[in-house]
């Protein structure tokens, strides 16, 4: 490898250059005395290496700031207006360019609800999940079941969506509720806490647990007790940071709940507005100024909603990290 | 509870999840207790098991009657409608392995770099923060990646798109297409979801390349390699398989991306002829299922149709999930 940049020095067998060992240890090499030519080549090589790894780093910063900037910068006005958080978009038929139209509250209690929802059926599922795997898998079974997460954690939403409906609406003939969107979002979320919860529950330190099997404890009150407290944190990050990624998905719900001008807190009735759903909804006139507000409105609302929860979950995790 | 090595743990962080069953503590019960809780713990990862494998069996179950009924041959034709049934998935497998190949090709050596620059050459006080700021990217919601590359960054994408169609226009991949104007386009697309693949390829590339074992590093070094050297010859032979394996991770995500690609690209008018140009138009199964599986919402047949498109993308991101699980597995037997 390193022969390429310069090829093994005149005493060195040829047996011994893919161990790395002969060109760089000879004087006319790494140390720069005599052979000029090679290491300025291989200066170069590295200072044109240099410019271009820290040149990726701010090219890839370059649509991070570009996105950021193009949503706050249109989506702020309306939100920063009381109407935005306290009215629906109910009436929206009327004349536009009327403050009491720019609401945006069935979309922010929908997308917090049906988020609820979701974790309040992924998370225990997930927790028991990562448990079994770490304190009680060893078994063929567990490797399957690891395997598994893995292949859901790449199920793509849209298809997580089509299984609902072919489960909800071509077998049991139900209609759709916005729970069945929640259902759909559960499966994109329990890879994600499972996962984390996981790798925080292998952070315990063997010690710990045979510490309290020692002291008589059985081994479920050890996990409960003992484990699972001194990971707490890493449990709530992994949920947080689940949570944002699953508010953020728009793809179930365009199958599953159709969008509403109206706000609705049941989950089991009716349909549901969301955020996402509000985006797309309004994109399709964004040529029109109230549906240009809307669609920036919705995306800034929705873009802080999930970076704070996002970033709450890694400040969660960072602190108690330092705690530890 | 007579557990010192409990108590001051619990003191320290008190846990809602762990205060319920310290009210019925006998030591002696434990058996039941300890049958009850490992019940219920594998119970969970069995319905993590049955969701996975029912949605393989309803997607084959509610696909076939629509598959019978189909009048074009699924495998071979272009075609899309659902009313008549007559449905072919060429079209679609072409653009979503088109648009996700190019996500791959542009994000995979940015995410190298980008991982090298974190592990190694960003400043100690720099590479925590812009690790950060790396991951911030994947927590963009989709839909807003949409938005903004179909309404901001594509009217000036299609002045380097023109440009490239001048230049290389003769290559049947960078081909002209009647009809396709503006940058809403699949290589355009490819460009937005390299964006959107590049932390989940970063992070865990980075993941792997602080692994690498530092006797071999300081062993490159102190034969006299440069920085470079010491990272070409060490640092990223040992990181491939991991970088292989998160490339297909990222790869699976490009796949499966619906909002983004709904958005941003131009679909084709019915009966539109094949071209093999990048700078067309299309449909990926993601965005085709969901922008027009909507309107036959309540018609469980046509459904089916795009139940049989969802099928055949969960079959193509099951591989390429499982190729990269595989991946992760032989290297983890190698090191071990």
């Amino acid at each position: 490898m390193t022969a390429e940049a310069a090829p093994p020095g005149p005493g060195i067998p040829a047996k011994y250059s893919d161990a790395h060992s002969g060109d760089d240890t000879s004087p006319g090499g790494g140390l720069g005395g005599i052979d000029h030519g090679k290491s300025r080549a291989r200066a170069l090589k590295n200072s044109i290496a240099t410019v271009l790894i820290w040149g990726a780093f701010f090219i890839a910063l370059i649509p991070l700031v570009w996105i950021l900037w193009t949503v706050l910068s249109k989506g702020l006005q309306p939100v920063l207006h009381v109407n935005w958080w306290e009215k629906d978009q109910s009436g929206a038929g009327a004349p536009a360019f009327d403050h009491n139209l720019r609401g945006a509250r069935h979309a922010i209690v929908g997308t917090l609800l049906m988020g609820l929802a979701t974790a309040v059926i992924a998370v225990p599922i997930a927790v028991l999940t990562a448990i079994y795997l770490v304190e009680y898998g060893s078994s063929p079974f567990a490797r399957i079941v690891s395997f598994m997460v893995d292949i859901m954690s790449g199920i793509p939403s849209i298809v997580a969506a089509l299984f609902v409906y072919a489960v909800w609406v071509t077998t049991f003939h139900w209609t759709l509720l916005p729970i069945a969107s929640s259902l759909a979002l559960t499966m994109l979320m329990i890879p994600v806490v499972t996962r984390s919860t996981e790798e925080m529950l292998k952070l315990v330190p063997n010690e710990l647990r045979e510490a309290s099997y020692a002291l008589g404890v059985p081994k479920w009150k050890t996990i409960l007790r003992i484990v699972l407290p001194s990971c707490l944190s890493g449990v709530i990050t992994g949920g947080l940071l689940g949570l944002a990624r699953v508010m953020g998905e728009t793809a179930p719900l365009l199958l599953l709940a159709s969008y509403t001008q109206y706000l609705n807190q049941n989950l089991f009735h009716g349909s549901m507005a969301a955020l996402p759903t509000m985006i797309n909804d309004q994109a399709l006139n964004i040529n029109v100024h109230i549906a240009e507000q809307r669609v920036w409105g919705a995306a800034c609302t929705l873009i802080l909603l999930v970076l704070g929860i996002n970033l709450l979950g890694r400040l969660i995790g960072h602190f108690t990290k330092v705690k530890r | 509870m007579s557990s010192v090595t409990g108590a001051s743990f619990t003191d320290e962080t008190p846990g809602p999840e762990g205060e319920p069953p310290l009210r019925g503590d006998r030591a002696s019960t434990g058996r039941l207790g300890d049958r009850l809780f490992g019940g219920m713990t594998r119970l969970a990862g069995g319905v993590v098991l049955a969701i996975v494998v029912l949605v393989g069996v309803f997607l084959v179950v509610r696909a076939i009657p629509a598959l019978r009924a189909n009048h074009a041959d699924f495998f071979t034709s272009t075609e899309w409608s659902t009313s008549p049934l007559k449905f072919g998935i060429v079209q679609l497998l072409w653009t979503t392995v088109a648009t996700s190949v190019i996500a791959l090709v542009i994000a995979v050596p940015f995410s190298i770099a980008i991982a090298l620059f974190l592990g190694f050459y960003a400043p100690r006080w720099l590479a925590q923060p812009a690790a950060a700021i790396i991951d911030l990217l994947a927590a963009v919601p989709s839909i807003v990646y949409g938005l903004w590359g179909a309404y901001i960054v594509a009217p000036q994408f299609a002045h380097v798109q023109s440009w490239i169609q001048d230049a290389f226009g003769w290559i049947p991949l960078f081909g002209r297409v009647p009809g396709i104007s503006g940058g809403t386009t699949i290589f355009f697309v490819g460009v937005v979801l390299a964006i959107m693949i590049l932390p989940i390829i970063t992070a865990l590339s980075r993941e792997v390349f602080a692994q690498t074992p530092m006797t071999q590093r300081e062993g490159a070094i102190a034969l006299g390699a440069t920085k470079w050297e010491m990272l070409r010859t060490t640092v990223l032979p040992f990181g491939r398989p991991g970088v292989i394996s998160a490339s297909m991770l990222g790869l699976g995500r490009a796949l499966g991306e619906t909002i983004a690609v709904m958005l941003i690209l131009s679909t084709l008018p019915q009966g539109a002829n094949w071209s093999w140009s990048l700078f067309n138009g299309g449909s990926t199964f993601a965005s085709n299922i969901a922008a027009n599986a909507p309107e036959s919402i309540s018609d469980t047949r046509q459904m089916g149709a795009y139940i049989a498109a969802g099928l055949v993308l969960f079959i193509l991101t099951f591989v390429v999930n499982a190729i990269a699980r595989i991946i992760i597995e032989r290297r983890k037997a190698f090191s071990e």
